[in-house]
């Protein structure tokens, strides 16, 4: 049958059984807006609300049920981590298809990798930085591991918002602060089942953006893996079209937060984010070790407006000692 | 600490060192305490003036030019208060001029802005 359908015909009826079957929901199909790995993404319209939001649906048949347990799972840490960095679940379900869904808030803007060029001055980027660190800080608060942190993944919204997406390989590596309702246990049946999914050594993630331990597969992954991560996101800042030479101490906070070993590495997001805001701040940063001299003279730098002012005056005063008028 | 406390309290102590400075001039060492007292209260006006502005204007230039400003206006009306023939304008107006800009970035860099309460 294939012999007398053209390569894009056969794409178009790939997509038509791919889409979702919204009958008899609230929600109508406007437009796809990505596939991923495990499932695509769809503009479509709430009619009760009336407003587009963006629908995330397995694609494809999920015979052992893992896609689905994966989703549902992805769609539960999402409604825990309230936070304006990490995009918002409204609704989730099965479709008449039989395929599980969830919805979030549509997000419309540049994703960081696009966004990038039209940021000329590296304290923007690094700014920047530290608004991405905020989400992922926040996540491991929580003890959910994003597991795939790439410029890709940062989404920059129409007025400048910063948002951590897909959060489809996160990962719970700790107890949640929630004691009456833990990531891990909240339903027993999918999310204790799905620990198993990634655990046993199983490698997910982007390379160059992956740490070594999870590129290794190790199953005991921890926040500094997401540190490395996001290492690898300040690298890819620093360098994307910037010609100029890269300070030291930027270059040694890159660095320690890229550490091949986990224990060299920042322990928490907040440290990381803490140096880099200290080199913002034209401050000393934990990773590079300065002299007394580098260290005054930083001082004097950073309190040069004093400095001048106290020197005008007694430069005034002391010529008009020695110079008084007659 | 807020603004005008920060302004009066700076102002007060570089009021005081500047008047000091006094006691390099031979001719008006006899003086001494009354210059220093007069500089004190000098100092301490324009520190609540330049404090005050800041707590209403939060700009770093704006604040320098007010300092400048109510610095140069005082010592003016101080040298134009001396007695006798010779005001010495310039030798008062400049330092003045200049611990005004100091306490006009000052005010403007440090001290506590009231808190706005959310109704």
């Amino acid at each position: 049958m294939t012999r007398f359908l053209s390569d894009s015909a056969l794409e178009r009826l790939r997509e038509a059984a791919d889409s979702p079957d919204l009958t008899g929901t609230r929600y109508r199909l406007v437009d796809k807006l990505g596939q991923g790995g495990m499932g695509g993404v769809y503009c479509v319209e709430d009619t009760e609300l009336e407003r587009r939001v963006a629908l995330k649906v397995i694609s494809g048949p999920d015979p052992d049920g893992i896609g689905t347990v994966r989703l549902l799972q992805e769609a539960r840490i999402i409604a825990r981590l309230e936070h304006p960095g990490i995009v918002p679940v409204h609704d989730a379900g099965v479709l008449p298809d039989g395929r599980p869904y969830y919805t979030m808030k549509l997000v419309q803007g540049k994703r960081l990798d696009e966004h990038v060029e039209s940021v000329a001055s590296l304290s923007d980027r690094l700014r920047l930085f530290l608004r991405i660190c905020d989400p992922v800080a926040f996540a491991h608060a929580y003890g959910v591991l994003h597991r795939d942190l790439k410029p890709a993944n940062i989404m920059i919204g129409p007025f400048g918002e910063v948002l951590v997406m897909d959060w489809g390989l996160s990962k719970v590596f700790g107890p949640s602060p929630e004691k009456d309702a833990p990531i891990d246990q909240a339903d027993a049946g999918p999310s204790t089942e799905n620990r198993s999914l990634t655990a046993h050594g199983s490698v997910v993630g982007t390379p160059g953006y992956m740490s070594p331990e999870q590129t290794r597969g190790d199953a005991s992954l921890d926040q500094r893996s997401d540190i490395y991560s996001l290492g690898a996101i300040l690298q890819f800042l620093i360098s994307t079209g910037n010609a100029e030479a890269i300070a030291k101490p930027l270059s040694a906070i890159r660095g320690r937060a890229m550490a091949e070993d986990p224990e060299a590495r920042y322990q928490t997001v907040s440290e990381l984010s803490t140096d880099l805001a200290h080199f913002l701040d034209g401050l000393a940063v934990s990773a590079y070790p300065e002299g007394p001299m580098v260290r005054a003279w930083r001082w004097v730098l950073r309190n040069r407006t004093w400095i001048l002012l106290l020197l005008a005056y007694i430069l005034t005063r002391t010529l008009l000692i020695f110079f008084r008028p007659r | 600490m807020n603004k005008p406390l920060l302004g009066l309290v700076l102002g007060t102590i570089l009021g005081a060192f500047d008047g000091l400075t006094a006691w390099f001039t031979p001719a008006v060492r006899n003086a001494l305490l009354g210059i220093v007292i007069g500089s004190t209260i000098k100092g301490l006006i324009a520190g609540v003036l330049i404090g005050f502005f800041a707590r209403k204007v939060n700009s770093l230039a704006l604040g320098i030019l007010f300092g400048l400003g109510v610095g140069l206006l005082l010592a003016f009306a101080v040298a134009a208060m001396q007695p006798g023939p010779d005001h010495y304008y310039f030798a008062i107006m400049l330092p003045g001029g200049i611990v005004g800009t100091i306490i006009g970035y000052a005010t403007q860099r440090f001290g506590e802005r009231p808190q706005t309460l959310a109704r």
